[in-house]
């Protein structure tokens, strides 16, 4: 009886788990169905069947020229990725390693910048870039991004970090390598699945990041999110369009999420089980 | 070779001084134990003597070379840790070459001394396995082999035993110690375990509070401890320490007796006693007893002895043993 309940239980579980995901799906998957649709279709109200033309596709490419928003969301993301890496693993290093008196301080204060409204420095922000004709440049957004996710990247890194133990570093030590040498042979093998965690991670933070990449581009360094917001013009909304548009910004880096989601469930949760 | 001397090192972490002052000879091929309870400063002085940790003050030798401010690789010893330390990405051969590779050894070298280790610590059949798919006992042995390819000048342990069940400690101690023979290289043995260090060391110091008790070897502990601290924490059970008037008959402050160091009578004695819990070990019978005007005792009897709870006992300890100690706690003359 015990069992029957319990599997009872198990199925209306899940079953509210399979709605749950579903209604957190449903606004992509309704952008995915639309963007199949002609643009008479989309206006005419809720349907679940489109008619599963491309001209959206084919629109859109030809319009706008997708590809070259691809590769600098590729750039943006993956470069302000690398960069962050480069500023954040010797940084989460020291303060795992020889943590000072105000290590704790200091990364409270790096995750505090976070709780900031980015608008709040817009103007600044807007005026440096003009004023270093870094507006529409794809190193001076790249620097941006890499700026805004480091206190993310460092958290994430630290943590990871906290989890070696330090004896194995003393006994490297203690075996004659060299600081170059603990970190080539023993520390980054060991720190290697964290730090591909955050850079996936990481990644889709850039990716997905809108705020900044639409307000400092025009044309040149624009990636995927200007993109899709050049559909929200003043021609008018077209929703097919807008849709072929999102599902084609957002394919690549639901793709990438699907075949890392071990190492993304990994990399959320790290640290959190001891 | 592998003499290592301090004089007078000192570590102090902020304004709390954990070892305020300690001057220490140890012979080269010694079997040296540090030993004391739990946060007396045997595990710092030992990371101090290793490099890991800077001294405040005082100088450390190893050689008479002036090691103080080198870092540890160039000390030329060898560590192994509580926890193992081993590198979980890397074999066991890996582990074990790992210090001749960082030597810049050629790989000859390294596959014949690797092998050679495998075969003294009975681990030839594990040499492509990872840390993770060995047992406690295992690991430790091949902390071990990575520390003896270096042919270091000494050998420093940091409670190696103390992760592994009973049975396995005492077979590893066994290894240790014969591994000692083998090599004749120095050893300084970290542990809290006074067993460890009874059957281990050629020399024992007794640490607490970041000062040395005393040193000696272990027959020479467990026969003249010179204060009361040397004589309560060496020797299994523990030496009876016993204050008021049976101590001031023998003129002093505090008297002690070992357990095992008491004429056991059912009709007469000189302290009539109480048994109360009875340990039946086959070899000994271990007897905690409440005596008249003395206080709770231990005392360790012969195996068959058929004592049991609430049986009345007379006790005489062996006046030739009788430890006799101050006021300030030191030991009296006999």
């Amino acid at each position: 009886m015990a069992r029957a309940v319990s599997t009872q239980h198990k199925t209306i579980a899940t079953a509210a788990a399979w709605i749950v995901a579903l209604l957190i799906f449903f606004p992509i998957l309704y952008t995915i169905i639309t963007s199949f649709k002609s643009e008479q279709e989309a206006i005419q109200g809720f349907n679940l069947f489109p008619s599963g033309t491309t001209e959206s596709y084919i629109a859109v490419e030809a319009q706008n020229g997708y590809f070259k928003f691809f590769l600098n969301s590729v750039f943006l993301s993956v470069g302000s990725t690398i960069l962050a890496l480069l500023v954040a693993i010797p940084a989460a290093w020291s303060m795992a390693f020889s943590p000072g008196k105000w290590t704790k301080d200091i990364l409270m204060w790096m995750l505090s910048t976070k709780m900031m409204p980015a608008v709040a420095v817009l103007f600044p922000i807007y005026l440096i870039f003009r004023d270093t004709g870094l507006l529409d440049s794809r190193i001076g957004l790249m620097i941006m991004l890499m700026l805004i996710n480091l206190p993310i990247v460092v958290w994430m890194l630290y943590t990871y970090f906290r989890e070696i133990p330090g004896e194995i570093l003393e006994a490297a030590r203690m075996d004659g390598a060299s600081l170059w040498k603990e970190i080539v042979y023993v520390l980054a093998p060991m720190a290697v699945p964290g730090i591909a965690s955050t850079m996936l991670l990481n990644i889709i933070l850039a990716w997905n990041e809108a705020f900044w990449t639409i307000r400092l581009t025009t044309t040149e360094a624009a990636p995927l999110t200007a993109f899709i917001s050049s559909f929200s013009s003043p021609q008018g909304l077209f929703w097919a369009k807008l849709s072929a548009a999102s599902t084609l910004a957002i394919a690549p880096i639901l793709i990438m999420g699907w075949f890392s989601q071990k190492q993304l469930v990994r990399g959320l949760t790290f640290g959190a089980v001891k | 070779m592998g003499n290592i001397t301090l004089k007078h090192v000192t570590k102090s972490f902020g304004s709390t001084v954990i070892i305020p002052g300690i001057d220490l000879v140890i012979e080269n091929g010694e079997f040296v134990v540090f030993v004391g309870p739990s946060g007396c400063g045997k595990s710092t002085l030992l990371r101090l003597i290793a490099g890991l940790e800077d001294t405040t003050a005082g100088t450390i030798n190893i050689d008479g070379r002036d090691v103080t401010g080198e870092a540890p690789a160039k000390r030329k010893l060898a560590m192994v840790f509580q926890s193992y330390a081993l590198y979980p990405h890397m074999t066991v051969a890996k582990n074990i070459a790992f210090p001749l590779k960082m030597a810049g050894e050629d790989q000859a070298t390294i596959d014949r001394k690797v092998k050679d280790a495998a075969r003294i610590l009975n681990l030839t059949n594990y040499l492509d396995r990872r840390p993770g798919q060995l047992s406690g006992g295992q690991r430790q042995r091949v902390a071990i082999g990575r520390a003896i390819v270096r042919q270091p000048s000494a050998f420093l342990f940091d409670e190696p035993l103390s992760n592994l069940d009973a049975a396995l400690r005492g077979t590893m101690r066994l290894e240790i110690s014969e591994l000692h023979h083998q090599l004749k290289t120095t050893m300084i043995y970290v542990t809290h375990d006074q067993v460890e260090a009874m059957t281990m060391a050629d020399k024992i110091v007794v640490l607490n509070a970041g000062n040395i008790e005393q040193v000696g070897s272990p027959m020479e502990l467990y026969k003249t401890p010179k204060n009361l601290f040397v004589a309560g924490f060496i020797g299994s059970p523990k030496m009876n320490l016993i204050e008021g008037a049976p101590a001031a008959k023998h003129g002093a402050k505090t008297v002690g007796i070992r357990p095992e160091h008491m004429n056991i009578s059912t009709t007469s004695g000189e302290w009539k006693a109480t048994v109360g819990v009875a340990e039946h070990l086959g070899s000994d019978t271990f007897l905690h007893v409440q005596a008249d005007g003395v206080g709770p005792l231990t005392v360790r009897a012969d195996g068959e002895l058929a004592a049991h709870h609430g049986d009345t006992i007379y006790l005489t300890p062996d006046k030739t043993k009788l430890h006799r100690f101050g006021a300030d706690g030191k030991a009296m003359m006999q």
